[in-house]
């Protein structure tokens, strides 16, 4: 069924649909209108779950660790200053393997204190052990919580996942939604199942400690998985598309007139649509120019960018944070796997700072030139 | 089960490596023998022991326990060595020697 729903309802719809049982959340802008969509659901009967309304976001996260625990598929979402007061739980859902999902309506983080947005607050736990999507649109954010599941419960993944999605840039547009039937995502997502629960009559240690003799071993299980995550989002996307008709790229990246492209920009999220634009424009002037939207930054798809890049001159990567004293962390890292590339990095949209076509066309006109490598897009 | 999936290279028995470090034995606990930490071994002299409980209450791994005869003794597969017990004796019964391999 198609209709006009903002993108927060998209990720509540998301929840909903993939059968979510227990939702701990607490609200903070431009995240507050998922929980808002979710209470509705639950009081209006259409949902079978429990909202629990915790008194912060570390009782949010810590709370994901008993509701999944229990055996119960689960669900939450925040953004910036909220999402760093959950920071101490997030590797711990990691390391004790707990496969949930969290939609991150992206924000900076303060200060100064600053409701817009930019990707500071995820893009600054990439190293906690969690998948990390970046979406463009509505509908991609409907159809991303349901493979966020499916991803998560993998038995070779048992990772949990966020979704981000650009604070009010996408939290709060309106668009057409094509919303899968119930059925149908049933038959995509499976009942939520575990080994380990707790289970009275077979008591289990969950969260003991780890002695320098396993740390270790249990931090490469998880890399591991990781790695494991790869193909599991890649199979996700392919049999979410064979069932829903919808796909995004290979699942971890997405490119855009790539085949035959020699300047091309990469970047995470909603910029990569003016990105877009920007590079039809060029076209019918006759540039050979592309775009690479990054949709899975963790696991990091080394393979699949080496790939993109093989063709091309010049690549600009547009950072929506900043690692203060170093560089854009897309930036580094693209660097580092792709030594022979000429990459210019561009600091952009910080703090919800427009990023408009005008900007993409000084970045491609650089590109072209070769001239400036280090930016700030003011 | 090689050594890179158990846990515990100190006890007689290895933990499984679960994912997520789960451990679905209970009680396993008495597998992993914190002896092996001790730099200092507290040896009660059971002559000056007057039986007064006072190791047996602090150790914070209940290393102390009391045999058939009612003494005072110490489990050194547990005991790791903080040498509270050694403090805290009122009547100076515990002495530390320095572990040698
Ligand atoms: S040294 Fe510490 S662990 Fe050992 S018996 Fe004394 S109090 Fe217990
Ligand atoms: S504290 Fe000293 S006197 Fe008291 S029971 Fe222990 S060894 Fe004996």
């Amino acid at each position: 069924m198609k209709t006009v729903i903002e993108a927060s309802e998209a990720v509540a719809l998301g929840a909903k649909l993939s059968r979510v049982k227990v939702c701990p959340m607490y609200p903070i802008t431009p995240s507050t209108h998922i929980p808002e969509r979710i209470s509705d659901y639950i009081f209006d009967g259409e949902m079978d779950a429990e909202m629990i309304h915790v008194e912060s976001e570390h009782s949010a996260a810590s709370a994901l660790i008993g509701s999944i625990l229990t055996g119960a598929r689960s669900f939450t979402a925040t953004s910036s200053n909220g999402f760093e007061l959950m920071y101490e739980i997030l590797p711990i859902l990691s390391g004790m393997r707990l496969p949930a999902v969290m939609a991150v309506a992206n924000r900076a983080v303060a200060g100064p204190i600053n409701i817009w947005n930019d990707h500071s607050d995820a893009v600054s736990a990439r190293d906690q052990g969690w998948v990390q999507f970046y979406v463009e649109s509505s509908q991609e954010c409907i159809d991303t919580i349901i493979q966020c599941y499916k991803i998560a419960e993998d038995k070779n993944v048992q990772m949990p996942v966020m979704m981000c999605l650009d604070g009010f840039s996408l939290t709060h547009v309106f668009e057409n939604v094509d919303i899968p039937e119930q059925k149908q995502v049933d038959s995509f997502l499976p009942p939520f199942k575990r080994e380990d629960i707790l289970d009275v009559k077979n008591p289990k240690t969950f969260g003991p400690i780890g002695l320098p003799d396993s740390f270790m071993n249990f931090k490469k299980q998880q890399q591991d998985a990781m790695i494991n995550a790869i193909d599991v989002i890649k199979k996700a996307n392919l049999d979410y598309k064979k069932l829903f008709g919808r796909g995004y790229g290979d699942g971890l990246i997405e490119l855009y007139k790539m085949d035959d492209a020699e300047y091309a920009i990469l970047a995470m999220g909603t910029i990569c649509g003016t990105a877009k634009a920007k590079a039809e424009e060029l076209r019918a002037k006759g540039k050979k120019v592309g775009v690479i939207r990054l949709r899975s930054y963790r696991p990091f798809p080394v393979e699949a960018l080496k790939k993109a890049f093989k063709k091309l001159t010049r690549l600009a990567v547009l950072d929506r944070h900043i690692s203060l004293g170093s560089d854009g962390p897309l930036f580094t890292e693209i660097n580092a796997i792709a030594p022979g590339l000429d990459v210019f990095g561009y600091i952009a949209g910080l703090g919800g700072r427009d990023v408009t076509l005008d900007h993409m066309e000084s970045v491609y006109l650089d590109l072209e030139t070769g001239k400036q490598k280090r930016e700030w897009l003011m | 089960m090689t050594r890179k999936e158990t846990v515990g290279d100190v006890a007689k028995e290895s933990i499984p490596l679960n994912t997520g470090a789960v451990i679905r034995t209970p009680g396993n606990t008495k597998k992993y023998h914190t002896g092996s930490w001790r730099t200092f071994r507290p040896v009660i002299d059971q002559k000056t022991c007057i039986k007064c409980g006072t190791c047996w209450r602090v150790c914070p791994d209940a290393a102390i326990y009391i045999d058939k005869d009612g003494k005072y003794r110490i489990n050194y597969d547990y005991c790791k060595g903080c040498l509270i017990c050694f403090r805290e004796c009122p009547v100076k019964a515990i002495s530390k020697e320095l572990e040698q391999k």
